[in-house]
């Protein structure tokens, strides 16, 4: 079959490799539909997550048709239409049983690995290195989704693929960012990131009531796009967000902050950026954490931090004075995606939500080693690319 | 990576190379080209070299390769300035310095307008997505549409505005009063 493949930093290739096969009784093998380019997906290519090995399938935004299943995939029949949530979930453990699925104590086969990198680690993810199982991607003809019968979130035929794809990571994403604010009626949610993560926090935000959304960043597109969506936009290349954020909120900065950033914030103009290049270039810090210190220094006291954004390694830095004395809630996590699919997809079939508004680019999935390049770059006014096998 | 991209990491490791040479070697770097009594310039050179150096291995160098190319204005005019002097002993290695400096310039220049294009994504025609609300019914019908989700227990802001959260999870039950004066 054809697939993405990873072979270094800023080498995505388009590769024949085997066709997957049923390798365990709960397994399935879905027939991809269509698969997306996530914006963590950029930290591989930008190679900063570590255990990537060359020729890994990448992505794990996908969906399709299932079109074959394991003697115990119980709960899935050849031909059901199916998305498949990034976070692998045995259904039966511990943390699953809470609905934490994303730190499944069993779908990581390389879980040694994974706990002496983060003491415990989390669940399996599709296409995400070996540090979380060494699964294949969803960026392929074919993908073997391992757990199948607790992996999956069967969708109606009456909705396009374009709407339900981003039930498997970006939309729970950007809602249990939102979610994790508790939003009440008086809040202002300030959002850093504008990328597609950022622009489904946003319309959560709105969605569950918040009195005012802020989303900043320094892309005009983006920007247009958050505003639409219902946010005050701030482009930081333009203004004081600190000032800003003062000026709409009465000098009492917002009371829920949401990074959909993560480790590679771009703001060369800030003394704390250059800091953390320097550090980055240097191999004396992986990740670069410019929001989390403004976030910090802006929130409002006893207010929340919600960080979707990917975070890989070591940070360097951070306001732990202020995080303390300001009695800040940090809240984080991969996405528990089961947890949330069931309310989104009805929300999306009644018409509250159509997550198909981030989508700008499509291209067939020979052409995505360039369309990594026009994500990651930016180019053409580019938020969201959608891969058809 | 693009051709630019490789060249930006390549004057990187070149520009680290040779402000550490500047930093430790400055005596022998003013020897060589007759300007004795100027190490501690030639030293500044060197941090600013390594510095820059540092920065064009970074994903967007653009910033710091604007930077390398005014750096080499100035050392162009530097040495331009020396060369002015009949007397140096060491006029040749002061006309070959010029020739080098001013073929490293055209190269950053190069790499700098290539990297300017490639994170070129704020300038140019911005696309219009202000039609993209993603909201069917509407922005105004949207706002508070999910207002019914319960949000887990467990993610319940800690402390959460009394004004607003009146209730169980204050401890009196009722919003906190105002502070009269």
């Amino acid at each position: 079959m054809k697939a993405l493949c990873w072979h270094g930093k800023n080498d995505i290739r388009y590769d024949t490799v085997p066709d997957p096969e049923i390798e365990h009784p709960r397994d399935a093998i879905i027939n991809v539909s269509s698969c997306a380019i996530c914006g963590s997906d950029l930290h591989l290519y930008d190679h900063f997550i570590p255990a990537m090995e060359s020729g890994d399938v990448v992505g794990h935004e996908f969906m399709g048709e299932v079109m074959e299943v394991g003697s115990e995939t119980k709960t899935l029949k050849v031909g059901d239409r199916v998305v498949v949530p990034f976070t692998i979930s045995c259904g039966e453990c511990d943390q699953c049983r809470r609905g934490n699925f994303s730190v499944c104590e069993r779908s990581n086969r390389n879980k040694p690995l994974a706990d002496k990198m983060f003491g415990h680690g989390g669940a399996g993810l599709f296409g995400y290195s070996h540090l979380t199982g060494g699964y294949a991607g969803g960026q392929a003809e074919y993908v073997r989704v391992p757990f199948a019968d607790t992996t999956h979130i069967k969708v109606p035929s009456t909705l396009t693929d374009e709407q339900v794809l981003f039930l498997g990571d970006i939309f729970p994403t950007g809602w249990q960012a939102a979610v994790a604010c508790d939003i009440e009626p008086t809040d202002t949610v300030a959002i850093w990131g504008a990328g597609p993560v950022g622009q489904f926090c946003v319309r959560s935000a709105v969605l569950l009531g918040a009195k005012q959304v802020i989303m900043i960043d320094n892309v005009p597109e983006r920007l247009s796009m958050a505003e639409a969506g219902g946010a005050i936009t701030i482009n930081f290349d333009e203004e004081s967000v600190l000032s800003r954020l003062q000026s709409l909120t009465q000098g009492k900065g917002p009371e829920k902050c949401i990074d959909a950033v993560g480790l590679e914030a771009h703001t060369p103009r800030s003394i704390d950026s250059v800091y953390d290049r320097v550090k980055q270039a240097m191999m004396l810090e992986s990740d670069r954490a410019h929001v989390l210190r403004e976030m910090i220094y802006v929130c409002r006291p006893a207010g929340v931090l919600s960080i979707p954004g990917v975070y890989g390694g070591l940070v360097d830095k951070i306001p732990v004075g202020a995080l303390m004395n300001k009695g800040l809630t940090v809240r984080t996590g991969q996405t528990h995606v089961k947890r949330w699919t069931d309310d989104l997809l009805e929300r999306i079939e009644e018409g509250q939500i159509d997550p198909s508004f981030v989508i700008t680019h499509t291209a067939d999935l020979s052409q995505g080693p360039e369309m990594y390049n026009t994500f990651r770059d930016k180019q053409d006014g580019c938020v969201k690319v959608v891969l058809k096998p | 990576m693009k051709g630019s991209d490789h060249l930006a990491q390549g004057l990187g490791w070149f520009g680290i190379g040779l402000g550490l040479w500047k930093l430790f070697e400055a005596k022998r770097t003013t020897r060589a080209l007759g300007l004795e009594g100027c190490e501690s310039l030639v030293r500044l050179c060197g941090a600013r070299d390594v510095a820059t150096g540092i920065g064009s291995l970074t994903v967007n160098p653009k910033p710091v390769l604007w930077a390398r190319v005014a750096g080499d204005a100035l050392d162009l005019a530097a040495l331009a300035t020396a060369l002015r002097d009949k007397h140096n002993p060491q006029r040749d290695n002061l006309q070959l310095a010029v020739a080098m400096v001013g073929a490293t310039t055209a190269v950053d220049l190069y790499v700098a307008q290539a990297q300017t294009r490639r994170h070129g994504y704020q300038s140019g025609v911005t696309p219009d997505y202000s039609h993209r609300s993603g909201f069917p019914k509407g922005l105004e019908a949207a706002r508070g549409a999910a207002r019914d989700f319960e949000t887990p227990g467990h993610m319940k802001a800690s402390l959460p505005s009394p004004a607003s959260s009146p209730g169980p999870r204050t401890q009196t039950g009722k919003p906190n009063s105002p502070i009269s004066g």
